[in-house]
């Protein structure tokens, strides 16, 4: 069974590494998320939210012409559909009414390439909430477009100075900036990393992703499970929340595509997999890539989302018991993808997204199968990376 | 006994510890440093092992992390200039560091080094306390290893007894709710903590840390406590020093003189 034990961990990764300023703040979350989730007030306001504001459920889109390109038969899971255009928005809006419950007054999160910034922006505009945004100095050069919305929309972006000023620094400015206000602030993680509870609440909150696709393919296909699922893992994120009411159903292959930016040992690659070895990185054990002596090297990946040297630590043990299949997909190969869903699908993809959709060319399946593929976000937010690669 | 321990018993109030970071600010500074600060007055000395991802530290430790590493400082390194210290100092020494580093070292070999070259105690910010009292406690204490929880002022009445039940040598006070290096001025509310912990009459001594920078902090943390670590400021003094002995002891001085 994939499941999390009481004390967080999945296996030997997870748990709760985390400095004693924190605890209080964690343990209260630890204590109270569940029942608070699970309270008639809080579903009727959540979903209610999800319906009219995230606009789910998305469409589980039968692919066509991508199918016939790789000769099996390929649905798309359209999160690129929901507001803010991309998955990370299920999250932000589960927590933010999670935060409003526990009286907490002000929010504060992290963000790489700005998505998470953006959905935690726009759900405390949503609520009236104030909100701080940590993101690497590097990366709001970067992404200046997702800075301003993140403005637009009342946040404060403070840049993340030390280290390689990029999402690894941006997630140590947030968990101080969280030491330095305890009682009234809440911490909206954006991916399924970080001190249990963490890890497990954000995939419970993206599990949406894989309850509606048991219905749409059941309606679709009369079955509930296809025989592939395909998602990109940077934290993990829509992956966790794609696979989640799949972890135990042996009989559909789980694929999680990871970003081997220029080579997985090229030393510019964020395969994690590969690379990582066990260790602790921002709260909890998981696959860490890391020096000798435990330092935490930077990763490379043309996709900012996927830009990160750890994997949530449940993604760590699916690949430990071989529970999924890991597939490095390499920069160029990734935005070949992203033009091959533009031109046979009329969909451009996030990079990242572009990750999963060239996984079908590095794995083995049957013409018969039925792959369901996250397509996690959309290619807005990307459109300065396709025009300087230009290879279109 | 512990050396830790043995400072308590024998000094009951006032007592100085100066935190540094390991191989800061040249990689072969780490024992010069530490002589000084046990040659001007310190009590303990408290040795950082520097880490990519400091999370519970402000910018001038991470900095002073960062620059470290540069100079190529690592546990092994740490070890080998370690060799033979206790022929010159005499003070506890306690080593801060995250749990990860460690790790990758590998936990026993850690404790193992730790009692070979002579020190004393051990403080662990992302190590919780019930990982410790189930993966740890056991070897820490096979290698005569002290462990010193931190508390804040958020953390219960039940927690502190906790802490105080599992800690050994001292209590860690972290003074507010804050980094490392984060405050200048103590304000009432802390006072009224540090006052609160104080009539708890726990078991172990206490020593109050973050925000104390000079004879000022360091006077009022003593009249709650039995003393208080000086870490960012004593970092900062430091940084660019060219004459380390003299500015370490000028600085020392100058927090232990009475006002």
């Amino acid at each position: 069974m994939i499941q999390v034990d009481e004390k967080g961990f999945y296996g030997k990764f997870g748990g709760a590494y985390i400095p004693e300023m924190l605890y209080p703040n964690v343990e209260e979350l630890r204590e109270n998320w569940e029942a608070i989730v699970a309270s008639p007030s809080y579903q009727e306001e959540f979903q209610q939210l999800l319906r009219d504001f995230v606009g789910r459920p998305t469409p589980l889109y039968f692919a066509a012409r991508l199918s016939e390109t790789f000769g099996a038969k390929i649905y798309l899971k359209r999160e690129d559909l929901c507001h803010t255009g991309a998955h990370k928005v299920n999250n932000t809006v589960g927590q933010i009414i999670l935060a409003k419950k526990l009286g907490k007054k002000r929010i504060i999160a992290e963000t790489g390439a700005g998505q998470h910034g953006v959905a935690t922006a726009t759900v405390c505009a949503l609520m009236g909430m104030d909100c701080t945004i940590y993101m690497g100095e590097l990366d709001i050069k970067r992404q200046r477009p997702n800075v301003e919305r993140m403005r637009i929309l009342g946040a404060k972006v403070v840049p993340a100075v030390s280290g390689s000023k990029t999402l690894k620094d941006a997630t140590n400015e947030a968990m101080r900036a969280w030491i330095a206000d305890p009682v009234g602030t809440h911490y909206i993680i954006g991916s399924v990393v970080g001190p249990h509870p963490y890890p497990e609440m954000v995939a419970r909150f993206q599990s949406v992703i894989s309850e509606e696709i048991k219905w749409q393919l059941l309606a679709k296909e009369g079955r509930e499970n296809p025989d592939l699922v395909i998602a990109c893992v940077g934290g993990g994120s829509n992956a966790a929340g794609a696979f989640y009411h799949y972890y135990n159903e042996p009989a559909v292959r789980l694929i999680a595509a990871e970003a081997a930016g220029l080579g997985i040992h090229s030393g510019k690659s964020a395969a994690t997999s590969v690379l990582g070895t066990p260790g602790i990185l921002h709260g909890s054990k998981t696959l860490v890539m890391q020096t000798e002596d435990g330092q935490v090297i930077e990763p490379h990946s043309i996709s900012a989302g996927l830009d990160y040297p750890g994997i949530g630590p449940v993604h760590a043990h699916l690949h430990a018991v071989g529970r999924a299949e890991f597939v490095g997909v390499e920069d160029e190969d990734a935005m070949k993808a992203g033009i091959l869903l533009s031109r046979t699908e009329g969909i451009i993809p996030a990079i990242e997204t572009a990750h999963a959709i060239h996984a079908l060319n590095q794995i083995s399946f049957n013409p018969n199968d039925l792959i369901v593929i996250n397509l996690s976000g959309r290619g807005d937010k990307d459109l300065e990376t396709y025009i300087q690669w230009g290879n279109y | 006994m512990n050396r830790i321990d043995y400072l308590f018993q024998t000094k009951k109030e006032r007592v100085l510890s100066i935190y540094v970071t390991a191989g800061f600010p040249n990689l072969e500074d780490t024992l010069p440093v530490m002589e000084a600060i046990q040659a001007a007055g310190a009590d303990i000395i408290e040795l950082g092992i520097p880490y990519s991802d400091p999370i519970a530290d402000g910018p001038t430790i991470q900095e002073s992390n960062t620059r470290a590493l540069e100079n190529g400082m690592s546990i092994k390194t740490l070890f080998s200039q370690l060799l033979g210290f206790r022929a010159k100092i005499h003070v506890p020494v306690i080593l801060m560091g995250y749990l990860n580093p460690i790790i990758q070292f590998g936990v026993e070999e850690f404790c193992k080094k730790c009692k070979e070259v002579g020190v004393d105690g051990l403080i662990l910010p992302d190590l919780p306390m019930s990982q410790y009292l189930e993966e740890y406690k056991a070897l820490f204490e096979e290698y005569g290893l002290f462990i010193s929880f931190l508390i804040s002022p958020q953390t219960s009445e039940k927690r502190i007894r906790e802490v105080d039940e599992n800690s050994s040598g001292f209590i860690y006070m972290v003074s507010s709710h804050a980094i490392t290096g984060a405050k200048a001025a103590i304000s009432k509310e802390q006072e009224e903590y540090f006052e609160r912990v104080a009539n708890m009459r726990l078991t172990h001594p206490r020593l109050i840390g973050f925000g104390i920078s000079d004879a000022t902090t360091f006077q009022l943390a003593s009249r709650y406590s039995q003393g208080a670590i000086i870490g960012s400021a004593f970092i900062k003094h430091i940084s660019n020093s060219t004459a380390l002995k003299q500015d370490i002891q000028t600085f020392i001085q100058g927090v232990l003189a009475q006002e």
